[in-house]
């Protein structure tokens, strides 16, 4: 299984995600710079976090702009798994790959530390090692992680069982229903405030980040047996 | 300052009869030596240059006699002060790099931007060397948080420090901040950065080559920024507001894309010489590498890429526009360079070129505008013996006997001051602003003795800390100087490390007071002495004088920044007690040293008297025997015992796990005295039970007293006294003042 993590002028969580994807599951890993205009080698494309663009406009809106994300588009029609976190997540919504949209904080502030998780759906690309309902612990670290979607999206997020994570403990950011993590409909394409890359290992403070790798891998593994 | 065109610059003629150049701190005599220099008098844009670069905070003019006493050396350094940053080998041929530098009088004016951009500058000495930089750390000293303006800069420094390193993705993993009504209005803003290095890549500023090209990376040059050494060096005063615009507008965003293309650049072995344009930007860098590689340069400074219309050569020579770098190659690798930085979107500039004649000339639109020798602007500024004093206050504190306040019978109470004291206090309000875990090395994250970081590939880690009690210094600067560097020592001990060297940031008051330079003369030569001794010398660091509000100088504050090797991660080891029932033991002697403690100023709200004493060698005993215990893998938790002394020690342990713990001290010393005094040379450490008895004798071996005062588990925090209760509630109210002290008052 190939993965591609993408770099943006300004991403910062790169490295992270590749050491992740080079511990965790020790699959082939590369960088894929903004301007690249092909993703069919790889069968998982991650969207790091950092502030792409110095985030000077609105997080994630020049970076929807950029190139690679018409081909991150057209391999999200084609089911691979894709998944964004922190500044990653923004440019998936704002790419309109993911609904809703990230504002600022309710605190006003930058706020980093571990996390509660409960996970919502087991059932993605990138949570099929966890329970439904289990509490995982993860770190956020982020100025703008407030997410935000109208009272009709979020009665279809529910609907469609497109919430994937939610605060367990203490909400943040001030999101809409404790909102941390959303998928889209088909479940492919998973967005996240938390860093999971930065929990996979316990010398880290918290391993549980590192399911969602190895959840990566085995859909990758049972999607290629159901197809032979 | 107001904007200028060529037109209404002063003429050599008005720079001489008007004395122009005392506006920019130049003296008669040193105008006189610069004249002497030239052979004639200096334009409007030489002098500006000369006065920047004989500022203190370029030239060290008053410190360098002070600085000399130093030790630089050690088998492990490899490149001491005098470039960007110090450099130590720990292996493998791997170094680490790192330097601390103070931004104090831009963030008293504007908080935010003039934290942001120290943050900045710091980062770009680091990457500059050819090194990847790896954490943050910074120190930082405020006035009272009851007054309005302090809580204004507080806030917008520490926004400016998460909005910078956040943003570049560089982990701010530890630091400190105090509060003393001596910062009000001159609060301390010091940054320190630390890389990693492969040996065979380390760069130097030096612009080798006679003929090669000098090529400008970064954005372009604005007006922001103009003579902000020299404001540097200078007193706060009701005017500095005005000078707002001295202060520079960072751009982490542009800092991360010129990093990531430097770094990509060295490592492609093409560069001959590469510096950051730091304090005194265009000016400095240029003149340092010439001077450095014993060359000359010339500057085009119509080829420098402007912000702004109609700049003077005088603006750009002086502008601090930040995120610029300055470097030198071949000619025929010019294309490459240019290939490097087009592919994170940035342009560089040829600018100068490398000439043999030792001198720096600046043309601009067709005409020399300045041509000076490169050793009068770098070398042969002036330097200052400074007269010394001891001050009167240091007198009439040698009689003031500190074991005379009466006892204090409430010590729940105190305890629950002292912790409460926001010096003392929770800085998770701070810490939780900043990207600490970014880059996933950060092993042990801020709020413990030091924080560790990884390396990657390695068993190994770096401990790294900023140690200064202002307080200490001010009563007794030199042994305050040996205490600030004991007690970074102490903090990397207790994280498993070994401590390496230091970088230094010397934050004093105006040299021009006898007092003031006393009290640098004595602070630096308890350092010196502590680094010899301790085996860690000083790698680097920075000076930062003028540091006086309207009521006088600063708390003499001289930051200690250290960095240790911890050889193997099984030996990361952190303040907080680990789990029920283990064993608690006390190093070190408890004598009634209040003088400076934080109980004498949350409880008896004074700061008087002498400091805690500290033997060197005993320190030395206690640090080694530290460290071998945990490398034995005998110890669980360890804790430096410092602000606060044992009372607030036993409680913080036990915060971070939510742990009790009941404790019975033996001491001949009145009980306030006995828990709140900071004598030094002391930690905490805990270990499972069944290793209680091997650590016992362990320590019992290498000569540091010991006592084993109990064990941890409960809910309850219960310390006592000779079997006398004299502290006893639950945790949590001990926990909640501490934890509240700063976010109530920042509300």
């Amino acid at each position: 299984m190939k993965f591609a993590v993408l770099v943006f002028p300004g991403s910062n969580c790169d490295i992270d995600m590749l050491k992740a994807v080079e511990d965790v599951v020790r699959q082939p890993v590369d960088y894929v710079w903004h301007t690249a205009t092909d993703l069919s080698d790889y069968d998982a494309i991650l969207v790091p976090g950092g502030f792409s663009y110095g985030d000077y406009l609105r997080c994630g809106a020049i970076a929807r702009f950029a190139p690679v994300m018409a081909e991150v588009r057209k391999a999200a029609e084609k089911g691979k798994f894709i998944l964004g976190v922190c500044n990653g997540f923004q440019i998936l919504t704002e790419a309109g790959l993911l609904p809703g949209a990230l504002i600022r904080n309710n605190s006003l502030k930058f706020r980093c530390h571990p996390v509660d998780l409960r996970v919502e759906n087991a059932g993605t690309a990138f949570t099929n090692d966890y329970e439904k309902g289990e509490v995982v612990r993860i770190p956020i670290a982020h100025g703008e992680g407030n997410f935000y979607c109208d009272d009709e999206t979020l009665a279809r997020l529910k609907a469609n069982n497109q919430i994937v994570f939610r605060y367990a403990g203490e909400n943040p950011n001030g999101s809409v229903d404790n909102i941390a993590g959303i998928c889209n409909e088909a479940g492919n394409v998973v967005g996240m405030m938390p860093h999971p890359e930065r929990a996979v290992s316990d010398l880290l403070g918290s391993a549980d980040g590192a399911r969602m790798f190895k959840s990566a891998l085995q859909a990758f593994v049972s999607q290629a047996a159901s197809a032979r | 300052m107001a904007q200028q065109t060529a037109a209404k610059e002063p003429t050599i003629e008005q720079i001489a009869e008007q004395k122009i150049y005392k506006q920019f701190g130049v003296s008669d005599s040193e105008y006189a030596l610069i004249c002497e220099f030239l052979g004639r008098q200096p334009n409007y844009t030489e002098i500006g240059v000369f006065s920047v670069m004989w500022s203190e905070h370029c030239a060290y003019k008053n410190s360098k006699p002070l600085l000399r006493r130093f030790p630089t050396t050690g088998p492990r350094v490899l490149m001491g002060p005098g470039e960007g940053a110090g450099i130590v080998d720990i292996g493998d041929n791997q170094a680490v790099v790192f330097k601390i530098e103070s931004h104090n009088h831009p963030s008293a004016v504007e908080p935010y931007q003039g934290a942001a951009t120290g943050v900045g500058g710091i980062i770009r000495d680091i990457f500059s060397m050819g090194s990847r930089p790896i954490a943050l750390l910074n120190s930082l000293r405020f006035g009272r948080l009851e007054n309005d303006r302090v809580r204004y800069l507080f806030e917008h420094v520490v926004s400016g420090i998460a909005g910078y390193g956040n943003c570049i993705g560089i982990p701010t993993v530890a630091g400190e901040v105090m509060f003393d009504e001596s910062y009000e209005g001159n609060p301390l803003v010091n940054a320190m950065c630390v890389g990693l290095i492969d040996h065979d890549q380390i760069q130097r500023g030096v612009a080798k080559g006679v003929g090669n090209p000098v090529f400008y990376v970064g954005p372009a040059t604005g007006r922001d920024g103009i003579h902000g050494a020299t404001f540097a060096s200078e007193d706060l005063t009701a005017e500095s507001e005005a000078k707002r615009s001295a202060v520079q507008v960072g751009d982490p965003f542009m800092e991360k894309l010129v990093m990531e293309a430097t770094l990509e650049l060295i490592a492609s072995g093409i560069v001959l010489g590469i510096q950051d344009m730091g304090a005194a930007g265009l000016t400095c860098s240029s003149s340092e590498m010439a001077s450095k590689a014993g060359n000359g340069m010339e500057l085009y400074l119509d080829e420098v890429p402007q912000r702004e219309e109609g700049m003077t050569a005088y603006e750009m020579m002086l502008s601090e526009s930040q995120e610029r770098m300055l470097f030198v190659t071949e000619p025929k690798h010019e294309e490459q360079a240019r290939a490097i930085f087009a592919r994170w979107g940035l342009d560089c500039h040829k600018v100068g070129k490398v000439t043999d004649d030792g001198r720096l000339r600046l043309f601009h639109k067709g005409e020399v505008v300045g041509d000076m020798p490169v050793k009068a602007l770098v070398d042969d500024c002036p330097v200052y013996d400074k007269p010394s004093k001891v001050p009167d206050y240091y007198l009439k504190n040698g009689s003031i006997d500190t074991n005379r306040y009466e006892q204090a019978i409430d010590l729940n109470d105190a305890l629950q001051k002292v912790l409460g004291s926001p010096s003392l206090a929770s800085k998770e309000w701070v810490y939780s602003q900043y990207d600490y875990q970014v880059r996933t090395s950060t092993a042990v994250v801020p709020g413990s003795d030091a924080a560790v970081v990884t390396i990657r590939g390695t068993r190994k880690a770096l401990a790294m800390t900023t140690d200064c009690n202002g307080r200490y210094v001010y009563l007794d600067p030199e042994v305050g100087g040996r205490i600030a560097v004991a007690e970074a020592a102490r903090n990397i001990v207790c994280s498993g490390g070994e401590p390496l060297a230091i970088t230094d940031n010397l934050n004093f008051g105006s040299p021009e007071k006898p007092e003031v330079f006393w009290q640098m003369e004595k602070a630096v030569d308890g350092m010196a002495e502590a680094c010899r001794f301790l085996e860690t010398p000083v790698i680097g660091g920075n000076v930062s004088l003028y540091n006086e509000n309207a009521k006088g100088a600063i708390y003499p504050t001289p930051v200690v920044g250290m960095v240790g090797l911890v050889e193997d991660i099984d030996h990361i080891t952190t303040q907080d007690f680990k789990a029920e029932g283990d064993v608690i033991f006390l190093l070190g002697e408890t004598k009634a040293e209040i003088g400076g403690s934080e109980f004498q100023y949350a409880v008896h709200g004074l700061t008087e008297g002498r400091p805690p004493e500290l033997d060197l060698a005993v320190e030395q005993r206690l640090l080694k025997s530290v460290l071998g215990a945990i490398r034995k893998g005998l110890v669980a938790s360890a804790h430096d015992l410092s602000e606060g002394g044992l009372a607030a020690a036993i409680a913080e342990s036990g915060f971070g796990r939510g742990l009790g713990a009941t404790v019975d001290f033996a001491t001949n010393l009145r009980p306030d005295l006995a828990l709140f005094s900071e004598s030094q040379s002391r930690i905490l450490l805990s270990t499972k039970p069944e290793k209680a008895e091997a650590l016992a004798a362990f320590l019992a071996e290498s000569g540091v007293p010991v006592q084993r005062l109990g064990t941890v588990g409960g809910e309850q925090l219960t310390i006592s006294i000779n079997g006398h209760i004299a502290i006893q509630a639950p945790l949590n109210e001990f926990r909640m003042p501490w934890k509240e002290a700063i976010p109530c008052r920042m509300q």
